[in-house]
């Protein structure tokens, strides 16, 4: 790797979402020379697109403890999350959010000028008793805010960003240490090895893995894949939080107020089915009843549209009044994104993939366990991640809203302190990079450069969301998801024959693309094997053979390694930091 | 200033953006659109595309209006691609 160039940090941070720069920030603060790759430029980060807020148990409004909110982020994950994180994250909400304000965050306050807090979906008071207002917000540009205050505090901390950087591998030494990532340079086209004492992945989700997705396409799970590649499993993929109403073929979300108007859906038949499925609530049934009973209709051949592919949300007998005066938004995604007018013709929906709850499996201090001999967690030395691609869990089998700025912030912060301390105490001078640390992402762009008769990026990418739309989406039974661990290996196998035409260097997008599709197939195989695996329905894994949740058997993360494909399982910590353990319950609203 | 292949490549990348709603309407600018454009179109291109997602959101989607008129042409272009494709 003679002609590879070297560059040498303490910290290397890949991702410059909120987690990346809450990190970078705490480690250039402390005087450590940081390095942050982001493949756009930081403040167009997919956390950007967050609005509803940022929670905390501020009490600014409504009386609020944190060990409320603790109790509503456990049911919420339907006790798969691990309750030392979630402790961990409830308790340092409120400093984390006065810390953002201290940042220069411009949240919307009350008249006394504290923060102003709104209600959410599942966060309450009392353990469950009523609602409570405890998200934080700046109107509706919370993550386009919290992203602008944090790039400007890291710029003024001399955090060094490389912008339009693609990290493609991470280096591991002959003890399974990370040294480093190697790295491509858009603008050159050059691979470089980033050598580093602690490296952070803060990449983001997957989303993209799936045909109807909310996500950027910039979430291509580059972390995942990496970790794939690297040896280091990835835990709970199977589950993925979806949203009803998505623009089918687009992904924009519809809001669930379109169906509390009147709005209704209907099958390729033109059949108003959620009648069958919920005569009393019909098309107000909860978010995940709905999505599953619209995936079913499409499974069994009553979609609609030349692929019968989707369900149909029918609001011109509402009238154009209602439409242009109560939904003037919704007629204009309509119009945008399905083309059609819903005052006259319904709109095309489908379940759409929003969140992904797994991830690189990390503690609450942001270091990346993995299993070793009969310990299920032992610590990667100088790796951490943080975000969307972490699973620390707190997250569990499913998110609460606003509970993912948050993860963001307070992990991006525990990762940053862990890696100063790692840093200073055990790792004050680099440990030396293995000789061939670039060879395997050399090798990785010459296949793809010298690939001939091999297939197009398009069109396993295609095949890969297609697949994990129909057998990982929101309906599950065994045989469908049986043929998606078949369907999904053949597609994994067409990946490792992409070609490009493009060959030049030079800001090759082909070849950025193909590079991502590397990723995105890891963490599409992922899920479908631990969702195949799964024989219980817990949170947003629902399994139609096996309807209830399984604590005796399946109170337990999966682990997922690429290497031979395999799971393994370890324990859901039910051990909070301070606190008693909140036993599991019936998961009623 | 003239561009070359690899800068206009540039300018493609730069339109990956953190919201779906513009990667959508971008994606069909740039199958349509953008090999079309003159230098000069180019320029403003660049200069949009420095924006944040979410002002540029809202001046895609005709919500707020800009005040710079070089902008015009290519938001009306961008904005031309209202209708995704239909299922």
């Amino acid at each position: 790797m003679a002609n590879v160039a070297k560059r040498q940090f303490d910290a290397v941070i890949v991702g410059a979402g909120g987690a990346g720069m809450r990190a970078a920030l705490q480690l250039s603060e402390a005087g450590l020379k940081t390095a942050v790759l982001s493949k756009v430029f930081p403040t167009r980060s997919h956390t950007v697109a967050a609005q509803g807020g940022i929670s905390a148990s501020l009490g600014n409004v409504q009386e609020d403890k944190w060990e409320w909110h603790m109790y509503d982020t456990v049911k919420g994950s339907d006790w798969l999350g691990d309750q030392d994180a979630i402790e961990f994250m409830c308790k340092t909400a409120p400093e984390a959010v006065i810390e953002l304000e201290h940042f220069g965050m411009p949240f919307d306050r009350v008249e006394s000028g504290r923060i102003y807090q709104r209600p959410f979906g599942g966060h309450t008071a009392n353990f469950g008793e009523k609602p409570v207002q405890r998200a934080c917000a700046a109107a509706d540009r919370t993550g386009h805010a919290l992203l602008h205050t944090l790039y400007q505090r890291n710029v003024r901390a001399n955090t060094q960003f490389f912008v339009e950087w693609m990290a493609l591998d991470l280096i591991r030494d002959a003890d399974g240490d990370v040294v480093g990532v190697t790295a491509l340079e858009m603008e050159t086209g050059e691979v470089y090895v980033l050598h580093a004492k602690a490296v952070l992945f803060a990449t983001g989700g997957a989303g993209r893995i799936y045909a109807a997705s909310t996500n950027a396409f910039i979430n291509t799970g580059d972390g995942l894949g990496m970790c794939a590649r690297a040896g280091i499993p990835l835990e709970d993929m199977e589950f993925w939080q979806f949203h009803p109403t998505g623009v089918a073929g687009a992904g924009v979300l519809i809001t669930e107020g379109v169906r509390g108007e009147g709005g209704i859906l209907l099958n390729g038949n033109g059949e108003r089915f959620m009648e069958r499925y919920a005569p009393t609530l019909k098309d107000l049934a909860p978010r995940d009843f709905v999505s599953r009973c619209m995936a079913l209709e499409v499974l069994e051949g009553r979609g609609a549209g030349k692929n019968k592919d989707h369900v149909l949300l029918k609001l011109d007998h509402l009238g154009p009044e209602v439409i242009n005066h109560r939904l003037p938004s919704i007629r204009e995604i309509a119009i945008k994104f399905a083309g059609v007018d819903p005052i006259k013709e319904p709109i095309p929906v489908i379940p759409t993939t929003h969140y992904q709850m797994g991830g690189i499996p990390t503690n609450y201090l942001g270091e990346v366990m993995v299993p070793k001999g009969d310990n299920p967690e032992v610590r990667v030395n100088g790796f951490y991640a943080a975000g969307e691609c972490a699973c620390a869990s707190v997250h569990g089998a499913n998110r609460l809203g606003t509970n993912s700025l948050l993860d963001l912030v307070v992990f991006g912060k525990s990762a940053g302190d862990s890696m100063i301390d790692f840093i200073k105490r055990e790792r004050p001078v680099h440990k030396p990079l293995p000789e061939n640390a670039a060879d395997y992402s050399l090798s990785r762009i010459a296949r793809l450069e010298n690939q001939t008769g091999g297939e197009e990026v398009n069109d396993v990418r295609s095949a890969m969301q297609k697949t994990i739309q129909l057998r990982a989406g929101v309906f599950r039974n065994s045989e469908n998801m049986a043929l998606g661990v078949k369907e999904i290996a053949e597609v994994a196998e067409r990946a490792k024959r992409t070609q490009i035409k493009d060959k030049s260097k030079v800001w090759n997008t082909a070849r950025i693309e193909a590079l991502e599709l590397d990723n995105l197939i890891e963490a599409a195989v992922a899920t479908m094997i631990a969702a195949d695996a799964r024989k219980e329905s817990r949170g947003a894994h629902s399994h139609d053979d096996f309807q209830k949740r399984d604590d005796d058997n399946w109170m337990k993360h999966s682990l997922f390694f690429s290497h031979d494909r395999h799971l393994d399982y370890k324990p859901v910590h039910t051990k909070p930091l301070t606190v008693d353990y909140i036993p599991p319950k019936e998961r009623t609203f | 200033m003239t561009y070359t292949q690899a800068d206009k490549n540039r300018l493609r990348w730069r339109s990956r953006r953190g919201l779906l709603e513009l990667d959508l309407v971008f994606e069909l600018f740039l199958e349509h659109d953008f090999d079309q454009l003159t230098p000069a179109e180019l320029d403003v291109y660049q200069d949009l595309l420095m924006l944040p997602d979410i002002d540029l959101l809202e001046l895609v989607d005709g919500k707020t209006d800009t005040t710079d008129d070089r902008l015009v042409p290519i938001l009306t272009r961008l904005r031309h691609w209202q209708v995704a494709k239909k299922q």
